[in-house]
């Protein structure tokens, strides 16, 4: 199979339309059986009670929006290095569902806070970072939208979203490099310290949301094809 | 039932975080499903 064929719009566009069908389809499935696991199976946390349960989509949001920055600031690479036509199209196309699970991180991260922690919000290095990464999306998007030459707005997009790169490792180890109020990590490449049901829900979780994050930007990037008119 | 909506006094917060997160998808399926009916309709 020739993968450069689909570097083209034209030929990805009809692709990029049956992947998302399926890729919607998987994450309805991945979804009812992650949350069947997380609500019907895994136990009552000992320490938390039911509140815990946030953790089945607040943790999947959270790697989400990292995850998708990273991808999207891929794809801005690639369109800076070899001006091809539909990296820039995928950068844009990943934009707002990264901000949305970036915003979705946030909702129940705070709606989590306050049984836990007692407040709704507190300005430590996780919450303050993975604000600044929701800015650093709408600011990408803000930026693309006030350009109206694609291809400048493509580049223009590309070196705000390869600056903002630097605060993914700072998200990430915020809760190791600053006393946060926001727990360390209890899932890692080394291991977990969770218990295996709850960690299979959220890992079920996880890659719902990712099914549903390429189906909903494969749909986007088909629109910004058809608007840019290359197919 | 009612048990389980009122997760342990929790409801507010456990259903609070899915509902919204459930709202926020479908706004976003629903924006571009009227986008791609845009191009469908033009085409």
């Amino acid at each position: 199979m020739n993968w450069f064929w689909y570097a083209s719009p034209q030929t990805f566009y009809p692709l990029a339309g049956k992947l998302a069908r399926a890729s919607f389809a998987v994450a309805a499935l991945l979804a009812v059986a992650g949350l069947y696991i997380g609500f019907a199976v895994a136990p009552t946390d000992a320490q938390q009670g039911e509140a815990y349960r946030i953790i089945y989509i607040h943790v999947p949001a959270a790697w989400m929006s990292m995850f998708l920055y990273l991808v999207m600031a891929f794809w801005a690479a690639m369109g800076l290095a070899f001006n091809t036509r539909l990296s820039g199209m995928m950068a844009q196309a990943l934009a707002p569902t990264g901000a949305l699970f970036t915003f979705i991180a946030l909702w129940t991260g705070s709606l989590w806070g306050k049984p836990t922690w007692g407040t709704y919000w507190v300005w430590d290095a996780r919450l303050t970072s993975e604000l600044l990464l929701l800015f650093l999306y709408l600011g990408f998007m803000a930026l693309q939208a006030s350009i109206d030459d694609p291809r400048r707005a493509d580049r223009a997009g590309a070196v705000l979203a390869l600056v903002g790169v630097v605060n993914i490792p700072i998200i990430y180890f915020s809760v190791q490099w600053w006393n946060t109020l926001h727990q360390g990590a209890s899932v890692n490449l080394k291991g977990s310290s969770m218990a295996p049901v709850m960690l299979a829900g959220m890992l079920v979780m996880t890659f719902a949301c990712w099914a549903y994050a390429i189906g909903a930007s494969l749909v986007r990037v088909r629109c910004i094809i058809r608007e840019r008119g290359a197919a | 039932m009612s048990e389980f909506f009122s997760m342990g006094g929790y409801g507010w917060y456990v259903w609070g975080s899915y509902g919204v997160t459930l709202v926020a998808l479908l706004i976003e399926l629903v924006v571009l499903r009227s986008r791609t009916r845009k191009h469908e309709t033009k085409a």
